[in-house]
């Protein structure tokens, strides 16, 4: 009828290419950054991974092998720390994430009628990074310590043990790891939600949605790169901690993390192979992991 | 098509507002308005920017809070109820289409919160009477602004709602894609006997697809009626103006008897029938259509039932195909509009030329307005620069670059 008149699609023109030797310059300085900074470690890396002892040398001497047993024995040793970075890691993602939502959904959307107080609360979240991360984590240890006005509380009303601690534990690492990435998951989130187009909750009101179904139907789905973002940047960093829960911040030997087992090995066993190895494999398991997860999240649909 | 409506027998409901205050910090949108949409009737509300319009709309869809009286649908009041537990859908003017799901998502939202059975097949039902079920799997970015549009509207009337508000759904339209998309509008309406209740600040399209048109200015309701009796009979200056041209004069009433009032307009009677007339003594405003005007370029014989006003000269002379628009300076009483029908091949009467207008005395009208509340421009009809239909069109051209921005 009247309509296959307009059906037809209007067909999408390529902008017109040229060679530009111009936008080649402007890369180099970039492409030699990440030869020198980023390709040529990650190769060092690769060859100290599979280094064997020097038999004639002192301790930390190592003589270019293939020695691939390093994989299985830091492997074999560390596991458990290996899943104890990864599920610490996916717990502290959650929790930031049920955290900052709600935030960055005030500050974005329904602050918007108060561009003031908008950048108030974004200073706000801004503010921790003005003090340096080892103070603050150092400052919550401090905090939640044996003599400090938290345990005592908690031991007061029953709910800590009187023999109970708060640092050291699986709670304060997580709590430390929480803590110190929420504005690393805000950030992104507040980004994505300030340009949300509240029509679309409006159109859901209208077709029937209930505020929460509208929530998860309409808000969420629109939301979802500043979801994806936000929890990668939450989740890689944390997967690879090591103050929150080494021993001289929030942590004990109990909640040691595969960043632990890495610190010590270079730094302290000098056990440089071993090191490296455990890296690599970090490494590996993040790609793998986030690599599912981008294609599950399916940002690649969104506009 | 009417074959594919047939799964969906319901009718619209009736909607009734009473006594609708709003009120945002500053300023009053709506003042106590009571209007009442009987089922199944395609109703609009005519009036320009900021008139309370949308308004309007949006407390019936539950989007905004009244801030006193009543919304009832069907009877049921539903003022303290959520826009989602409403029995009414919107076609917003910007479309609000979901842009993470597909076309045929889109349509079956609603069905799907309804938990009705078949959501997929009654959404490409729907899809199929917009003719565009072809592109049930595109998103709603890979649609041309028509076919979003079409979407907007398959979205809203799957779910049959009791009643359906439209915010300008056109307005983003071409001249061209906004008459067919009319057609189809009224077209669809027939067909599935919903209610409608359409908001606009085109005059035209409001007149062509209405039964009922209200005219509203300053959060008012002006005048309700079938379009051709709006159009004949205002009742106010703005209406008036609004809805098409007028040309009024103010004056006195010198006599007036059982059917007629006579008024004296600058020295001369003129005959307005009482029953079209809201004032019948003291100082009143009268008008006649700039199409009910005859041009004579000879002093006309006084005939009885006719009102005649002359001599004066043409200073605008504009052709526009169909009929042509002249301008004429009568001495005392102001500039005059007159359309006529090109009868003959060009115009009858050039600029300078000596001429007399006259009208059957039953087609003039005479206003509820006091004379001394009307603007003086709206007085003596102005030139093509500030018709109301250019008005209308600079509104809508403002309206679009705004959408565009957006």
């Amino acid at each position: 009828m009247a309509f296959t008149a307009f059906s037809s699609q209007a067909a999408v023109e390529q902008a017109p290419r040229k060679r530009s030797f111009i936008a080649l310059v402007l890369l180099l300085p970039g492409i030699a950054y990440l030869l020198l900074f980023f390709l040529a470690p990650l190769i060092s890396l690769v060859i100290t991974s599979f280094q064997a002892p020097d038999l004639y040398g002192d301790i930390g001497d190592y003589v270019t092998a293939f020695r691939w047993e390093n994989y299985t024995d830091a492997i074999g040793e560390y596991w458990p720390l290996i899943l104890r970075a990864f599920g610490f890691a996916v717990v502290a993602t959650v929790l930031a994430l049920v955290i900052s939502y709600p935030i960055a959904y005030f500050i974005g959307v329904k602050a918007r009628r108060w561009p003031l107080l908008q950048s108030l609360m974004l200073t706000l979240v801004i503010a921790p990074f003005f003090i340096s991360f080892l103070l603050r984590t150092l400052a919550w240890k401090q905090i939640m310590s044996d003599e400090g006005p938290i345990v005592q509380f908690l031991k007061s009303v029953a709910i800590l043990p009187s023999d109970g601690h708060l640092t050291g534990t699986t709670f304060s690492v997580i709590f430390g790891l929480t803590y110190n990435f929420i504005p690393f998951m805000t950030l992104p989130l507040y980004a994505t939600l300030e340009r949300l187009d509240v029509r679309y909750l409006e159109a859901g009101a209208d077709l029937y949605a209930s505020p929460w179904t509208t929530f998860r139907k309409v808000t969420i789905p629109l939301s979802m790169p500043g979801i994806v973002s936000g929890t990668l940047l939450t989740f890689i960093p944390a997967a690879g901690d090591y103050i929150n829960a080494s021993r001289d911040f929030l942590g004990s030997t109990s909640t040691a993390m595969v960043g632990n087992a890495i610190e010590a090995n270079f730094l302290v066993l000098q056990n440089y192979p071993a090191a490296a190895a455990l890296s690599i494999v970090l490494m590996a398991v993040i790609l793998v992991i986030v690599g599912l997860y981008v294609r599950r999240a399916g940002t690649e649909d969104l506009i | 098509m009417a074959a594919s409506t047939a799964s969906f027998a319901e009718s619209g409901a009736d909607l009734e507002l009473v006594g609708i205050t709003k009120r945002f910090p500053g300023f009053t949108a709506i003042e106590s308005l009571d209007l009442s949409i009987p089922a199944g009737s395609f109703f609009a509300l005519l009036g320009p920017s900021g008139c309370g319009k949308t308004t309007t709309l949006r407390l019936v869809a539950g989007l905004e809070e009244p801030t006193a009286g009543q919304i009832l649908i069907g009877g049921k009041d539903v003022t303290d109820t959520k826009p989602f537990q409403r029995p009414v859908n919107t076609v917003f003017q910007s479309y609000a289409l979901f842009p993470h799901m597909t076309i045929l998502e889109n349509v079956a939202f609603g069905l799907r919160r309804r938990k009705l059975p078949d959501p997929v097949g009654k959404a490409h039902e729907a899809l199929k009477l917009v003719e565009l079920d072809h592109l049930a799997s595109r998103r709603p970015a890979q649609l041309s602004g028509g076919q979003q549009q079409r979407v907007a509207l398959a979205r809203a009337i799957v779910n049959r709602p009791a009643l359906l508000l439209l915010d300008e759904p056109l307005g983003a339209l071409d001249l061209k894609l906004r008459r067919q998309m009319q057609l189809e509008l009224k077209t669809i309406q027939t067909e599935v006997g919903l209610t409608f209740l359409h908001v606009t600040h085109d005059q035209e399209e409001a007149m062509t697809m209405a039964d009922t048109v209200a005219v509203m200015n300053k959060g008012k309701i002006e005048q309700m009626g079938a379009p051709e009796q709006l159009y004949e009979l205002p009742r106010t200056a703005f209406v008036a103006n609004f809805l098409g041209q007028s040309n009024l004069f103010t004056g006195p009433v010198v006599s007036s008897t059982a059917d007629a009032i006579t008024v004296d307009v600058a020295g001369v009677p003129i005959v307005v029938p009482r029953t079209r007339a809201q004032r019948h003594a003291g100082e009143v405003a009268i008008g006649v259509r700039p199409e009910k005007l005859t041009l004579f370029t000879e002093a006309p014989a006084p005939a009885a039932g006719r009102n005649i006003l002359g001599p004066g000269r043409v200073t605008d002379v504009s052709f526009s195909g169909v009929s042509t628009q002249y301008l004429i300076e009568v001495p005392g009483i102001g500039e005059l509009v007159v359309f006529a029908q090109n009868m003959v091949f060009g115009p009858v009467a050039t600029v300078g030329t000596e001429a007399w207008v006259s009208w059957n005395a039953d087609h003039g009208f005479g206003l509820d307005d006091d004379p001394v509340d009307i603007p003086r421009s709206v007085l003596s009809p102005v030139g093509p620069g500030d018709s109301t239909e250019s008005i209308a069109i600079q509104r809508r051209i403002a309206l679009e670059e705004e959408l565009e921005q957006a």
